[in-house]
């Protein structure tokens, strides 16, 4: 139960002035049940990436392994795989379209074939999985606070009951309490029903805060891969490729220069309060 | 007489509330009695979540809305004058958040190139202006590409660089960073600080970025179509309950701080950046 990719290459408009490598090589597994983050500036690779995890872009060499089965094999179902792999693009209330909230969340289940009865428990069950309030359900979805078409739209994608639900930059856009609540519920959903996350973010501080692992892509390839602390200890690296760590990871490398006993492995607020008061009682 | 670059004075934005047959069946204030003063060549920054009314400010800075109360003056222009409507225009430039809206030349340097061009600027100057605005973006390298070759954040450095190559007195930027990696966010803010720092160009930054705000002049918060807070950054951030009340935020820094006053640390209110931290945390050892 896993996805993964095997020196997957992808090269825009081969064979013209424009060729570019997209990908380079890239090759790693996510496990089932696996919260991971993938951060890179823009333009390393990162949406081209995501996008070949349900075969809507075709690696120009390489495989993609869904649960151990190649996805560019013959007769494979696509069809499937794209309602087990969830895929949220970056600002998806634009794709919002029907008269209320319910229907237009009704709407991929009612392409997976079910019937409207089931349809509109899958719609009420992922409305709810993302908190959003009931007394909405028959609203346009167009009046709605930026927040809460949000959850709208990533509810659309849960409806369908994904093994593995992807989130382009999902806070893009959202004030500061808009961004927390997301990825709260983000982060509950995960817990709660066991569900693979893959998180593309440019937010270190949110990155650091929710994650397990961390791809970190650089050019099409894939430069580093690891735990939050195991990654941006390579801060002055991240920083070269348009990168950086969260802001507490230098505060607590400044500190450990200015002669404190801590450890600047710190990526979050907790920790870093932890590991100061910690050398302060000595 | 409005001496100020930015100036406000009960200003009121109401608009209809339509059916879906068009008819009207109310109004909402989104700006209701808002005053602001912002001087020649300072830094303001107006923070407040969605819906709060922040866009349609910014959008009253260079007359793309007319208040229906009060008044708008932009360097001295009363922005509800129509014999002004441009010159207020050329004072004012505005970034939006979408660059996919603002970019129209088939090639980097052209889209960049159309602003002064417009304004009858000569071909040589426009060139350097041209130049000059791409290497403040970080996008000089790139001036021969067409723009659907770029990332969205490569797009709104190109978007950028075409209002500073016009350049206004005055730059209101909204939300531009919201779609940048964290080194493009950096370099757009300090792009926009140069441009304030050299050429004493005003600048008003909307942002959910709170790290973004710390070097402003003042900031001003926004709810539900009023300024709720208003001071400098030190005075705002500060107040860490109350601007969490209006869906903000402080810098991570002044959290963690936060944090550490909480478990008993003689720390002062208001630390914004690392190095403050760092000095406060050695003399407390």
């Amino acid at each position: 139960m896993s996805i993964a990719l095997e020196h997957v290459s992808y090269v825009y408009s081969p064979g013209t002035a424009y060729e570019k490598h997209a990908l380079k090589d890239v090759s790693f597994e996510i496990p089932q049940g696996q919260f991971v983050g993938i951060i890179g500036h823009t333009g390393s690779g990162k949406s081209t990436l995501i996008q070949h995890l349900n075969g809507l872009v075709r690696a120009t060499s390489g495989k993609v392994l869904y649960e151990g089965q190649n996805i560019y094999d013959e007769g494979y179902n696509m069809r499937a795989l794209r309602s087990q792999v969830g895929l949220v693009f970056q600002y998806p209330e634009y794709q919002l379209f029907e008269v209320d909230v319910l229907s237009d969340v009704c709407f991929g289940p009612k392409n997976q074939g079910l019937s409207p009865e089931e349809c509109e428990k899958n719609a009420r069950k992922a409305l709810e999985l993302v908190g959003f309030p009931e007394k909405y359900y028959k609203q346009s979805p167009f009046e709605l606070s930026g927040g809460q078409k949000r959850r709208v739209a990533i509810a659309g994608v849960l409806a369908m009951k994904p093994k593995v639900l992807i989130l382009d930059e999902p806070t893009a856009g959202l004030d500061p309490k808009g961004r927390d609540e997301i990825l709260d519920q983000v982060e509950k959903l995960h817990k709660e029903t066991g569900m693979t996350v893959v998180l593309v973010s440019h937010s270190m501080e949110d990155i650091a805060r929710y994650v397990e692992r961390i791809i970190v892509m650089n050019h099409g390839e894939k430069m580093l891969d690891g735990t939050p602390k195991e990654v941006f200890r390579h801060y002055k690296e991240l920083e070269q490729v348009g990168l950086a760590a969260p802001q507490v990871t230098y505060v607590m490398h400044d500190l450990k220069e200015r002669g404190f006993d801590v450890s600047p492995d710190a990526t979050t607020i907790e920790e870093a309060a932890d590991e100061i008061m910690k050398s302060f009682r000595g | 007489m409005p001496t100020e670059m930015i100036q406000a004075e009960k200003l009121i934005y109401e608009y209809d509330k339509r059916d879906e047959e068009g008819n009207i069946i109310g109004s909402e204030r989104a700006i209701d009695g808002v005053d602001i003063d912002v001087p020649a060549g300072s830094f303001a920054a107006i923070l407040g979540h969605n819906g709060s009314g922040k866009s349609t400010l910014a959008k009253h800075m260079n007359a793309i809305l007319v208040p229906t109360g009060g008044t708008m003056w932009v360097d001295g222009r009363d922005t509800k004058d129509p014999d002004e409507l441009w010159n207020v225009r050329q004072t004012a430039g505005m970034v939006f958040q979408n660059p996919d809206n603002q970019i129209i030349g088939t090639v980097v340097e052209e889209d960049v190139g159309f602003g002064p061009e417009n304004l009858g600027v000569p071909t040589d100057e426009i060139w350097q202006r041209v130049e000059e605005s791409l290497k403040a973006v970080g996008m000089l390298d790139r001036r021969k590409d067409s723009p659907n070759k770029l990332s969205g954040g490569q797009k709104q450095r190109v978007a950028i660089a075409g209002v500073l190559a016009m350049e206004p007195k005055c730059i209101v930027l909204d939300e531009p960073t919201a779609m940048l990696d964290p080194n493009g966010r950096k370099e757009v803010i300090r792009a926009v600080e140069e441009l304030r720092k050299k050429k004493n160009v005003t600048v008003i930054l909307i942002t959910h970025y709170m790290e973004e705000v710390i070097d402003a002049d003042q900031v001003f918060v926004m709810d539900d179509g009023h300024i709720v807070m208003h001071g400098t950054p030190r005075e705002i951030f500060s107040r860490v309950d109350e601007l969490k009340s209006y869906r903000m935020d402080v810098p991570q820094v002044t959290m963690l701080a936060e944090a550490l006053r909480k478990r008993g640390l003689n720390l002062p209110k208001g630390i914004l950046r690392r190095e403050e931290l760092v000095e406060a945390l050695c003399q407390l050892r």
